[in-house]
């Protein structure tokens, strides 16, 4: 009889202080990833968005492959105009 | 039931109940977290889509801008020199000529000539505006931003000057010399003349009317005299005494 007492009594006053100690760490613990995790989120959300702008590159490639060849073309008259320097 | 055995039934359920809320809060916690992984993957993966191209893209832009590199250095160095195309590029850019020419490293050994100063940013912008400038192309039709032949002209016309308007007939310079049509005598007091010049063989002025009105009314007469030359002769006696 006098060993239920015992048990009972680590039962309250061990084992569920230790069994709630430890899940509410484990609580605490996935609770504090969660804005961590949002914040991840929202910043690969916005980074992506900000790339929506790389497709311009390919109208800048173009613009520049264009601007090249006119100033190859401008080069081309100019050294046939202009007098080489020796 | 014996009182013990109650007591560790309650302590039981006391510590499944525990169990139970932290657990369920957890799950809770950790589907949140899934959530935003989950969004997180799919930003990451749309980064990756959209960066893929931009290597290729970058690097074919920077080898054409190279080759424009070449191109205009190589021309310029080819028509200006060496010496003067440093200068060309410190004048313009004051501090880049010792950076030097990419593809001309003894560039970097040229000394540059001080051309902005021998030629100033007014001559070399005059410079680029000459006819055959592509600023010119806008309006080919138009008079020439720099007309190196009628350019004194224009700047003329900024002038009041009545002969800017080329009249027809301009008043004739003034004959001097002892044989000249009108003839002044030196007066002893400077601005007040003795009396008004007259052409040679006209009339002199009457003493009354040299000495009535004194100077102004002599003035006025020879106005009104000058007014009928004007009316009943050529202009040309009338205009040298002006």
């Amino acid at each position: 009889m006098t060993l239920e007492w015992i048990g009972d009594a680590l039962l309250l006053l061990v084992v569920l202080p230790v069994v709630v100690y430890l899940l509410r760490g484990v609580l605490n613990a996935a609770n504090g990833i969660v804005p961590s995790a949002q914040q991840i989120a929202t910043a690969a959300a916005a980074g992506s968005k900000d790339l929506d702008a790389t497709a311009l590159l390919l109208t800048t490639q173009d613009q520049v492959k264009k601007t090249i060849e006119v100033a190859a073309d401008y080069g081309g008259s100019l050294d046939v105009i202009l007098d080489d320097a020796s | 039931m014996p009182a013990a055995g109650v007591v560790m039934f309650f302590a039981a359920v006391l510590i499944v109940l525990a169990v139970v809320y932290y657990l369920v809060s957890t799950i809770n916690a950790l589907q949140t977290i899934t959530q935003a992984l989950d969004e997180a993957i799919t930003g990451v993966v749309g980064i990756i889509e959209k960066s893929a191209p931009v290597d290729d893209v970058v690097t074919s832009i920077n080898t054409n801008l190279d080759a424009g590199v070449d191109l205009l250095e190589g021309l310029l160095v080819k028509k200006a020199g060496m010496s003067d195309a440093v200068g060309l590029v410190a004048g313009l850019y004051p501090g880049a000529a010792g950076e030097g020419f990419r593809n001309f490293p003894e560039s970097k050994e040229t000394t540059a000539p001080r051309i902005s100063e021998v030629y100033t940013k007014g001559t070399l912008t005059l410079a680029r505006l000459g006819r055959e400038a592509p600023i010119a192309a806008a309006s080919p039709n138009g008079p020439a931003l720099r007309n190196p032949s009628y350019g004194s002209t224009a700047a003329r016309g900024l002038y009041p000057e009545v002969r800017q308007t080329r009249p027809s007939s301009m008043p004739r310079s003034p004959i001097i010399g002892t044989d000249s049509p009108v003839q002044y005598e030196p007066s002893e007091s400077p601005g007040v003349r003795k009396r008004m010049p007259v052409p040679v063989g006209a009339a002199p002025p009457s003493e009354a009317t040299a000495t009535e009105g004194g100077i102004v009314k002599s003035g006025l007469a020879f106005l009104r005299r000058l007014r009928n030359e004007d009316a009943e002769a050529p202009p040309s006696g009338a205009a040298d005494q002006d």
